[in-house]
C-alpha cells in the first residue's frame, strides 16, 4: 500500500481524498485536513478574491496543495481567466475547471470544459476538468491534456451517491487518466462503493459540510475510501464483481 | 383594516395639491399602467403571462393539511406542492416547514451567510408611490451626491470591512440619469468586489452599458403583481408603467447581467398571490436564462418619514417565515435576502433556517454614512431615508452575531469575469 501513489500530473500523493473548502466555516478547515487526512484542498478563486481579514487562503494549512477552481466560470473563456487570476494569487499550477451554463442543478458545460482544458493545459496548468460522465467527452480531455478526468456521480450537493455509476465505470474501464468521482457523493459507504469499482479518489464537500460533526465525518470518509481502495487492490471476489458463477467448469469438456 | 397611505403636506402648492387629489380620488385621471411610454423597451417574452394565468387562478383556501403533508413528503417541490406551502393550511405545519427548509439551505449554501450594504446615492424621485418615503409628493430633504460625495461615501462603507454594496438611486431619469448611475458603478467597482443596483428599470443597451460600468446585479421590485392595486398605488410617473417593470429582470440578463432579484412589497395587496408570483416569476425566468444566478427578496411594508402608521397588515412574522420556508423548498437554489426593515431577532432566527444573504450597516438616507458609522457631524447636508429600518447592527456587530451562531459569514464569493 506504501507504494501505491495517487499520481496526477507528475505530482504523487498518499491521500485519495480530496476535500472542498466551501459552505462549512473557515476555522473547521485544518481539522478537516487533519482527519481527512487530505493532501489536495479544493478552494473557489471567487471566495478567495477577499481581503485579507477574511482570505480562505489563510485558513488552509500548510503543506496542502491548493486545487482552485472554477467555479462562477460560464464559458470556457471566463474559467480561463479565473484560472490565470488563481496562478496570480499564488494558488499554484493546479486548476479545476468547473464550467456551468445551470444556475439550479450545477451541471458542467463538457463541451466549454474540453476548449479550456485544451488552453489551460498548453499554458502548463495541471487540469482536472469537473465532467458528466461521458466516454466520448473523456477521451477528447485526454487529448486535450487533462490530468485527471472528474465525473459527477450526481447532482452537486445532492448526496445522492453513485446515480451515474454505469457511466463512472466505463470509464475507468476506457480512460489511462485517474478518475475522481467528484460531486453528489454524500456517505462514506458511497465513496468506499466508487474506490472498489476502481476510481482513483473521491472529492467530497457538502457531505461533510452537512454532518453534524464535520472532522468526525472526515476521518470516516478517510477511512471508507481507504478500504475501497484495498479492496479494489485486492481483487474483488468473483461473487461480489459480477454475480455468481458456476463451481464446475464449462470448459470441462475440451481435451486438447 | 387598509393602510391610510396619503398625506398631504404643507408645503405643496394649491396646484401640486389639487393634482395629488385629484391623481387620488379620480382614477380617470391616472394614465393607463399597463401600456408602455415612449422610449420604453417591449420585449417579446412569455413570462408574464405565465406567471400570470397560475396567480389569477391560485384560490390558496382549497389547499388542506393532506395536501401540505404531500408537499412536505415529496422529493421535489412543484407548483402545486409549493401553492400548497404558501396556503393558509400549511401554518399548523410551520416547523415542519421550517426543518426541510434548512436542510435545502444547507445542501445548497452550507453555512454561509452573505453581507452587503445597500448605498443611497440620490433619493429624487418622479413616482408618486403612495407608500414610499421618496415619493415626489412628500415632503423630505432632497439629495443628489456628487462623484466626490460618492466616493467619500464608498472610502467608508468599503473601511469598516463590507466588499459587496448595493447602489439604490429615488426612480428620477431626470436627476439620476444612466451616466451618472453608469460612474457611480465605476467608482464602486474601486472599492468593492461586487457592484448590484437597484434603479429605477431601463432598456437592455442600458443594462448593458451598467454592466460595462461594473456592475453584474439588478434588483427590481415589482411591489404587487396585483395590477389592479398596483394601479392604486403608483399614481404617477415612469414607475406606473407595470409590465414594463415586469420585464426590467428579462431585460437587464439581456443586458448581459450575470444576476437579477426579484420581490413583491408584502402588505400593499394579497401576500399569498403576491409570494407565489414573484417566485414564479423566478422560477420560469431561470427557466429561460438557465446560467443567471436569481435571488428573492421578501420586504414588509415599513413607516416612512410623515407617515408613522403604515405596516404590513396581515403579514406578521409567522406568514414572512412561512413565505420564506416556501420559498426555499420550491427554489433551493436561489440567494433569499433579508434586509433591515426586519429586527434583529427575526434576522437571527431566518439565516438559521432559509436566509442567505443580510445587509449591515444600513441607512436609506443620503450621504449620511459618516455620521452613522463614527459618529461625527457631517459637515454638508444629508438626504432623507425612504423608509425606518428595524435592524441597525453595525457591519461588525451583524458579523460577530452571525459567527455566533456558527454560521460563516462571507464577504465576497464573486469575481467580475
Amino acid at each position: 500500500m506504501q507504494n501505491d501513489k495517487l499520481i496526477i500530473g507528475g505530482h504523487e500523493f498518499q491521500s485519495r481524498f480530496i476535500l472542498g473548502s466551501g459552505k462549512y466555516s473557515l476555522n473547521l478547515i485544518e481539522a478537516a485536513v487533519r482527519d481527512a487526512g487530505a493532501e489536495l484542498i479544493t478552494l473557489a478563486v471567487r471566495r478567495a478574491n477577499t481581503k485579507e481579514q477574511e482570505n480562505i487562503l489563510d485558513y488552509i494549512p500548510k503543506g496542502v496543495t491548493l486545487l482552485p477552481n472554477t467555479s462562477g466560470a460560464r464559458n470556457a473563456e471566463e474559467a480561463v481567466r479565473i484560472a490565470r487570476l488563481a496562478r496570480e494569487l499564488g494558488c499554484g499550477n493546479f486548476v479545476k475547471i468547473e464550467i456551468m451554463r445551470d444556475s439550479k442543478y450545477l451541471l458542467p458545460d463538457n463541451a466549454e470544459t474540453i476548449k479550456a482544458t485544451e488552453i489551460l493545459a498548453k499554458e502548463g496548468f495541471v487540469v482536472m476538468p469537473y465532467m458528466y460522465p461521458d466516454l466520448n467527452v473523456a477521451r477528447d480531455l485526454v487529448n486535450a491534456g487533462a490530468a485527471s478526468i472528474m465525473p459527477l456521480a450526481s447532482p452537486i450537493g445532492s448526496n445522492k451517491g453513485l446515480a451515474t455509476r454505469e457511466f463512472i465505470q466505463i470509464l475507468i474501464d476506457e480512460i489511462d487518466l485517474p478518475i475522481i468521482v467528484d460531486a453528489g457523493i454524500g456517505r462514506p459507504s458511497q465513496a468506499c462503493e466508487a474506490m472498489e469499482m476502481g476510481a482513483a479518489a473521491i472529492m467530497a464537500n457538502t457531505a461533510l459540510a452537512t454532518a453534524g460533526d464535520l472532522p468526525l465525518m472526515a476521518a470516516a470518509f478517510r477511512q471508507a475510501i481507504e478500504a475501497g481502495r484495498k479492496a479494489y487492490l485486492s481483487g474483488l471476489g468473483r461473487v461480489l464483481v459480477r454475480g455468481a458463477s458456476a463451481s464446475d467448469p464449462l470448459t470441462g469438456f475440451l481435451h486438447d | 383594516m387598509e393602510n391610510q397611505f396619503f398625506v398631504d403636506s404643507e408645503h405643496l402648492s394649491p396646484a401640486a395639491l389639487a393634482r395629488k387629489h385629484q391623481l387620488e380620488t379620480e382614477p380617470a385621471s391616472r394614465t393607463n399602467h399597463m401600456e408602455y411610454l415612449p422610449g420604453m423597451e417591449q420585449i417579446d417574452s412569455e413570462v408574464c403571462a405565465r406567471v400570470m394565468e397560475q396567480m389569477n387562478t391560485y384560490d390558496y383556501s382549497q389547499y388542506t393539511a393532506k395536501d401540505v403533508k404531500a408537499a412536505l413528503e415529496h422529493e421535489r417541490c412543484s407548483i402545486e406542492d409549493f401553492k400548497a406551502l404558501l396556503s393558509p393550511a400549511a401554518e399548523p405545519f410551520l416547523e415542519q416547514l421550517a426543518q426541510k427548509a434548512r436542510l435545502e439551505t444547507r445542501k445548497h449554501f452550507g453555512n454561509t451567510v452573505y453581507l452587503f450594504t445597500p448605498l443611497y446615492i440620490a433619493n429624487y424621485c418622479e413616482n408618486y408611490c403612495v407608500y414610499c418615503g421618496f415619493n415626489c409628493y412628500n415632503h423630505i430633504n432632497r439629495m443628489k451626491l456628487t462623484t466626490e460625495q460618492i466616493e467619500h461615501e464608498m472610502k467608508i462603507i468599503a473601511d469598516s470591512g463590507m466588499e459587496e454594496i448595493l447602489l439604490l438611486t429615488g426612480e428620477s431619469q431626470a436627476k439620476s440619469d444612466i451616466r451618472y448611475i453608469g460612474e457611480a458603478c465605476k467608482l464602486a467597482r474601486k472599492y468593492f468586489r461586487m457592484v448590484g443596483l437597484e434603479i429605477y428599470p431601463v432598456n437592455t443597451e442600458d443594462y448593458r452599458y451598467l454592466h460595462e460600468c461594473g456592475a453584474d446585479y439588478v434588483t427590481v421590485f415589482q411591489e404587487t403583481y396585483d395590477t389592479k392595486r398596483y394601479e392604486e398605488l403608483h399614481l404617477l410617473g415612469h414607475k406606473r408603467i407595470w409590465p414594463y417593470r415586469f420585464d426590467a429582470q428579462e431585460r437587464a440578463l439581456r443586458g448581459g447581467m450575470r444576476g437579477v432579484a426579484f420581490s413583491a412589497l408584502l402588505g400593499l395587496s394579497d401576500f399569498r398571490k403576491d409570494a407565489l408570483a414573484s417566485a414564479l416569476h423566478v422560477y420560469y425566468l431561470q427557466r429561460k436564462y438557465p446560467q443567471a444566478e436569481m435571488s428573492l427578496s421578501c420586504p414588509r411594508l415599513r413607516p416612512i418619514i410623515n407617515n408613522e402608521q403604515i405596516n404590513p397588515l396581515d403579514v406578521h412574522e409567522k406568514q414572512l417565515c412561512q413565505i420564506l420556508c416556501a420559498y426555499r423548498i420550491f427554489l433551493p437554489f436561489v440567494g433569499i435576502t433579508v434586509s433591515s426593515r426586519e429586527s434583529a431577532e427575526f434576522r437571527n432566527g431566518i439565516v438559521k433556517i432559509a436566509a442567505t444573504k443580510v445587509s449591515a450597516g444600513v441607512s436609506t438616507g443620503i450621504g449620511d454614512h459618516e455620521s452613522k458609522y463614527t459618529g461625527k457631524e457631517s459637515d454638508s447636508t444629508e438626504g432623507d431615508e425612504q423608509f425606518e429600518i428595524n435592524d441597525s447592527r453595525s457591519f461588525d456587530t451583524m458579523y460577530r452575531d452571525i459567527a455566533e451562531q456558527g454560521l460563516q459569514p462571507v464577504l465576497n464569493d464573486y469575481l467580475y469575469v
